[in-house]
């Protein structure tokens, strides 16, 4: 069994044109990520059979669900996926518990392998089953969506920004839960989305769209400290790290985090978590400053050894990005022109780094 | 003096005929409201405009044109007749014909807004949630379109009810074949008998007003779901 997923599209409308050919990784979380207009959303719906491209071929792990060549197009309602629409879209007329058991009894019972009891609890809407969906919030009523969709038991998750619609607090009381999903279930997802924070937040891999084409597809932390990708000029531009904790200061609240590959260390204001869990870090190109000396009288606490890598053009005229490594991982910095001449910035040159502010993702 | 035995069969006639005639738009005017609200097809406006007509034109043209069409010269007409079941016109059969085209558009136009109010969304949710469109039509359209079947039905069986043009043109007035109510009403005053024609109107004013009663007061109490 092939543990991919394969994905060619080519779609024409006026004005737009999709042409694609993915090979994802069949398990975790991997991001659709571009612009509106991108063709992000197009690309999910033709997966899900909700629109008929041309010419296509999709291929869910051992499943084909469609193959233009052979005539084969599998209909949506006989594909096992899960789809999360913007707006959670829950049956106004059924209460909750109907909406979830909506797909539920649609499949055979030796399909099914995630119970109401287990999607009500991993989502928190177990208080909410006899409530009717116009008394729910927008976030509830997008997390009863989702149970929803996993009760179908999918092999395959796509979430078309299923955050977009919720403002910003919402959003932080639905991430938990779908990173707790990434973390229990072992189903894949497509995720398609705007925004970077989400993207670095989730995903593990990271498929880079703009007008119909894919510029990228690649894990998330190399993804993300490519220089030649657009996603360099982001005012977030940034990496994806993944820290294991090696100890805790529980006088100064201070977790001591290893970077992978490297006896470096970073410091994040954070509260207990017990040693060799990983940490997802996004530590943002802004919030790098470059040093030829340790510097060691400051209140900046994480002061880095590194090599730069490369260089290239950032958001405005007055800045660069310089790619940087750090014992095999790859970091950027974003910084002025000016200083990069004062400094005589050059590949090869070994450096100090210093880290303002790192935000942990999960 | 009440309603005679000929008022009666006119009442029990009428009442048949916008029952069998509603009954019929019902199983019709679904699929074809269906189409109208989801097509992308160039042929949407044509069809839309072909099912309004009744609404814009006298019941005379129609039922001449009907009349036209199932006689023994027309084309439905030479149809019934080679399969041996002879001509319409003037038969019940013929009147159920020309009420279902002129009420169609109060049947289908009710529908095709309330599927164009439900959207594509719940349809394809229904299906990423694994069922066919049989079942989504059960189990999702007809539920949420139920104010909208309401309303079609209440509208298609009242505006049978009150056909005139389309009857007589089509159906004449044979005693408990198609002498419907409306055309009762007209032999009445015909024949100068204003006190039946008054007893046969005022029910028909009343049974009207109770049945526009029925459908403006439900539909406040619809409002709730959109």
């Amino acid at each position: 069994m092939t543990s991919q997923i394969n994905v060619r599209l080519q779609l024409s409308y006026p004005g737009f044109d999709l042409d694609l050919d993915l090979q994802l990784p069949g398990k975790g979380v991997t991001a659709l990520y571009g612009h509106s207009g991108s063709g992000k959303t197009t690309c999910l719906r033709c997966i899900a059979g909700l629109e008929r491209a041309g010419q296509a071929f999709v291929q869910i792990n051992d499943e084909v669900w469609q193959d233009s060549q052979s005539n084969l197009f599998v209909p949506v309602h006989k594909r096992a996926l899960g789809y999360i629409f913007q707006e959670a879209s829950l049956f106004p007329h059924l209460s909750v518990l109907a909406n979830l058991e909506f797909g539920l009894r649609r499949i055979a019972r030796n399909e099914r392998r995630v119970d109401l009891a287990h999607a009500t609890e991993l989502l928190g809407i177990t208080h909410l089953l006899q409530r009717t969906p116009n008394n729910l919030s927008g976030g509830e009523r997008q997390r009863v969506g989702l149970a929803r969709a996993l009760l179908t038991s999918p092999k395959l998750l796509l979430m078309d920004e299923p955050l977009a619609a919720l403002d910003s607090q919402r959003k932080r009381e639905i991430l938990p839960y779908l990173q707790r999903l990434h973390a229990e279930l072992d189903i894949p997802v497509l995720y398609v989305s705007h925004s970077q924070d989400e993207v670095a937040r989730l995903a593990d891999h990271m498929v880079l769209l703009s007008e119909g084409k894919a510029l990228a597809s690649g894990p998330i932390g190399e993804t993300l400290a490519r220089l030649d990708l657009p996603l360099a000029r982001d005012d977030d531009a940034g990496v994806v790290i993944e820290g294991r904790v090696a100890a805790y200061d529980a006088h100064y609240n201070l977790l001591t985090l290893r970077l992978p590959g490297s006896t470096q260390h970073l410091r994040v204001a954070h509260g207990p978590l017990a040693v060799g869990q990983t940490l997802r870090l996004k530590v943002q190109a802004r919030d790098i400053s470059l040093s030829l000396d340790p510097s060691e009288h400051s209140s900046i606490l994480n002061s880095l050894q590194a090599t730069v890598i490369s260089e290239t053009g950032a958001d405005n005229q007055a800045h660069v990005l310089v790619r940087l490594d750090v014992d095999g991982c790859a970091m950027l910095a974003r910084i002025t022109r000016y200083s990069r001449d004062q400094l005589n910035l050059h590949p090869g040159q070994n450096l100090w780094i210093q880290v303002k502010s790192v935000a942990v993702l999960v | 003096m009440t309603l005679s035995s000929a008022d009666f069969a006119a009442i029990w006639l009428t009442l048949k005929l916008a029952s069998l005639t509603t009954v019929i738009l019902l199983l019709i005017g679904t699929p074809i409201a269906l189409w109208l609200a989801h097509t992308r097809s160039r042929l949407r406006g044509p069809i839309g405009a072909i099912v309004a007509l009744p609404l814009v034109l006298p019941p005379t043209v129609i039922g001449f044109y009907l009349l036209l069409a199932m006689g023994p010269h027309g084309y439905v007409g030479q149809f019934t007749q080679a399969i041996g079941l002879g001509t319409l016109t003037f038969s019940f059969a013929g009147l159920v014909i020309g009420s279902v085209i002129y009420s169609m558009p109060f049947v289908v136009q009710p529908l095709q807004n309330a599927f164009t109010a439900i959207g594509p969304r719940p349809l394809e949710v229904a299906a990423t949630l694994r069922a066919n469109p049989w079942d989504t039509f059960f189990s999702v359209v007809l539920p949420l379109a139920r104010p909208g079947f309401i309303t079609a039905a209440i509208l298609g069986f009242a505006h049978t009810v009150g056909e005139f043009g389309v009857v007589l043109m089509i159906g004449g007035n044979i005693p408990e074949k198609t002498r419907v109510v409306s055309v009762q009403i007209y032999d009445h005053v015909e024949a100068l008998e204003y006190a039946q024609a008054h007893w046969l109107a005022g029910a028909m004013l009343v049974f009207s007003f109770l049945v526009l009663l029925a459908l403006y007061s439900s539909r406040k109490s619809q409002a709730s779901w959109s």
